[in-house]
């Protein structure tokens, strides 16, 4: 039997997630919470935006209303590492060799290793961003699709149109694939070799949580009472094929999905607390915990698959152990 | 919309308006509530206050084919981030810049369901600069936009002009908007009580909270002593004379002296049947549409208890049942359209097919 450990804190957990074995919570109220022999926390930002952790797997990057980005590591000692000035910062990305990206109204940052800040100007406000998994190159989410800009040559950025407004943007892990989510109930895709469009709707809500499964075979989203995976391991990714709906209740809505590292199975967290492990093959489903006191908001799995951290909207936050 | 939902107010108005001196006022003034304000631009609001958002307006256009379905993607945003920390703040207020359609915004507020699960809108404000209004009028669309799209109009720097200056201008806002409560003000300084938390757009206040509503309409209306609309103690240091005309039953097409191109359709009659009247409303909604920028109505429906309400933003219609008739009330359907270019004979003549 899986066990849960809990961790209930005070106010809406933006992000769960692993440093190294640490799991770490940040909160909207800008506190980073660690479960490192004991609970730990500091005061990160005045107001939490965004969070991401970096590629190594050691540091949490995060973006706050107070327009600063800093960077916090395993032991929790925080340094600031970039400023949008007043505004808030609207989303962030961690990249290749260390690199961020973060951005505010028209605005992306992509800050190296060594400190150095290049800046991209969109027409419109961007809304998400994306490094690619090979090489330094970052794609922004905006109105009317995305641009994909090259961070360390003066290539011309390629713009990449669907009319309508997309929210958030992914490439996929072999880098074939780029994925936005749209202000409207769906996923636009491009197949970025032949710019081939792919649409995914039918939703009855927007997406907001989506994840790859290893080797990024299937793309696993929120926005409906089932998590909705979509078939990636063809030539045309989703197109012309039908999803898998896996942990479908009557009763809820799923709010985050988090694939396991390396098997075929999806953790996914629903509006009333509630969170399932469900396998791809036969959708088989293993109640992981049974609710709690607001939707899932956060989630991931450890590097060896064995833990789920999870964080809510209300604060009631834990670590589940299917090892039992 | 929860009980517990957070009302915002949105304030419209051209550049030297007075929109950050009212920001000023609502930020610093004693009146026991919190206000989180999402400004376009810091600018001149001398206050640091973490409640203090500046974001760029962002339209979006929703990808349904309906150039009207519009909203504020930066708001979504900004609307998701601070309703992530309730209990900071008890309402919310966003300041457009000068030439800001007001639609979008209002629309955000019934059109993206996570925004709207959690706040509601309560009143579109606009100011208007007394002295510069009927050239603002003359330049620009947005102008006038403003004014059919405000719940509230406060008639700013009324120190400027003369009192028949004022009167005219009143003249004006009233022919494009024959509804919304006109408040003179100097400074800005309108009670915040007028502004704030007014429930324009909640279907069980919005009509309750003006009894009169298309009264004016009725050439057999004469004002009264009872009749508290508008004039009077509401507004007490205010001037005392009436906001509507009561020469003028029916601002059919505008104000032809001033150039405005808005007007407002007013429409009664007896009881709907209700088989036709909703196909009705929702035809015109979805043709005129892009041309109606509010309505507003009350409606009798035949063996009916309760008077049924509507209000509507371009093609979005809500509808509810209010409350009950009172025995003393004529049951009879009042509906009041403000747009551009409306067929009033088609207007009218539509309406009356849909008599029970």
């Amino acid at each position: 039997m899986p066990t849960v450990a809990p961790l209930d804190l005070d106010g809406y957990c933006l992000f769960a997630g692993f440093l190294g074995e640490t799991p770490v919570f940040a909160l909207a109220d800008g506190t980073v919470h660690r479960l490192d022999q004991g609970h730990q926390s500091s005061q990160v930002h005045d107001g939490l935006s965004c969070a991401v952790v970096s590629l190594d797997g050691k540091t949490l990057i995060t973006g706050g209303e107070d327009g600063l980005v800093k960077r916090t590591d395993g032991e929790g000692t925080s340094e600031e590492i970039g400023s949008v000035g007043r505004k808030w910062v609207t989303t962030l990305a961690a990249g290749p060799q260390g690199a961020v990206a973060y951005a505010a109204g028209k605005q992306a940052f992509v800050r190296l290793a060594d400190g150095t800040v290049k800046e991209f100007s969109e027409e419109r406000s961007v809304e998400g961003l994306a490094f690619a998994p090979k090489g330094l190159r970052l794609a922004t989410a905006r109105y009317n699709g995305g641009t994909l800009h090259w961070v360390m040559t003066a290539g011309k950025p390629i713009d990449l149109e669907w009319k309508g407004a997309h929210t958030a943007v992914m490439f996929s892990p072999d880098g074939k694939f780029l994925v936005t989510t749209m202000q409207e109930n769906a996923l636009h895709g491009w197949r970025l070799d032949e710019m081939k469009h792919m649409r995914m709707s039918g939703y009855p809500a927007k997406v907001k949580s989506w994840s790859w499964s290893a080797k990024g075979k299937w793309l696993a989203t929120s926005g409906a009472p089932a998590a909705i995976v979509w078939p990636f391991q063809g030539k045309d990714g989703p197109m012309g094929k039908a999803p898998l709906e896996l942990g479908t209740r009557g009763d809820a809505m799923v709010t985050a999905v988090a694939c396991h590292p390396e098997e075929d199975i999806v953790a996914i967290g629903y509006s009333d607390g509630m969170v399932m492990a469900v396998r791809f093959a036969d959708s088989k489903e293993v109640l992981l915990r049974r609710g709690g006191k607001g939707p899932i908001s956060s989630m991931a799995w450890d590097k060896e698959g064995y833990r789920v951290v999870f964080g809510s909207e209300e604060g009631d936050c834990g670590v589940i152990d299917i090892r039992g | 919309m929860s009980e517990q939902s957070i009302p915002v107010t949105v304030l419209t108005g051209y550049l030297g308006s007075g929109k950050t001196t009212l920001l000023n006022r609502i930020l610093t003034e004693d009146h026991g509530k919190r206000y989180a304000v999402i400004v376009n631009e810091f600018g001149e609001i001398g206050i640091d206050n973490d409640l203090i958002v500046e974001s760029d307006e962002e339209i979006y256009e929703m990808n349904n084919g309906c150039v009207c379905c519009t909203v504020r993607g930066d708001l979504v945003r900004v609307v998701e981030g601070l309703m992530r920390r309730p209990g900071r703040f008890d309402a919310i207020v966003v300041e457009t810049t000068g030439l800001a359609d007001p639609a979008p915004v209002a629309q955000t507020f019934f059109m993206d369901d996570d925004v709207r699960e959690k706040t509601r809108l309560d009143a579109v404000v606009a100011l208007v600069d007394a002295k510069h209004l009927p050239l603002r009028l003359k330049d620009s669309r947005e102008a006038e936009d403003q004014i059919a799209f405000a719940d509230v109009v406060l008639l700013n720097k009324t120190d400027l002009v003369s009192e028949e200056e004022l009167h005219d201008l009143e003249h004006t806002i009233r022919a494009i908007n024959p509804h919304a409560r006109i408040h003179r003000t100097e400074r800005s300084n309108v009670a915040l009580k007028d502004i704030l938390d007014r429930g324009a757009f909640d279907l069980q206040r919005a009509l309750a909270s003006d009894p009169h509503f298309l009264d004016h309409d009725d050439p057999d209306h004469v004002c009264g002593p009872a009749c508290d609309h508008d004039h009077g103690h509401d507004h007490g240091h205010h001037h005392h004379g009436h906001d509507h005309d009561h020469g003028h039953h029916h601002h059919d097409h505008g104000d032809g002296i001033h150039g405005t191109t808005i007007q407002s359709v007013s429409l009664r009659g007896g009881e709907v049947d209700p088989q036709k009247f909703m196909p009705w409303i929702q035809k015109i909604t979805q043709l005129d549409g892009p041309n109606i920028l509010r309505l507003k109505g009350i409606i009798a429906f035949p063996d009916d208890p309760q008077r049924y309400v509507v209000q509507g933003v371009h093609m979005i219609i809500e509808g509810d049942h209010e409350r009950d008739w009172k025995a003393s009330e004529k049951r009879e359907s009042r509906i009041v359209f403000i747009g551009r270019e409306l067929d009033r004979e088609k207007l009218e003549r539509t309406f009356a097919a849909c008599a029970a």
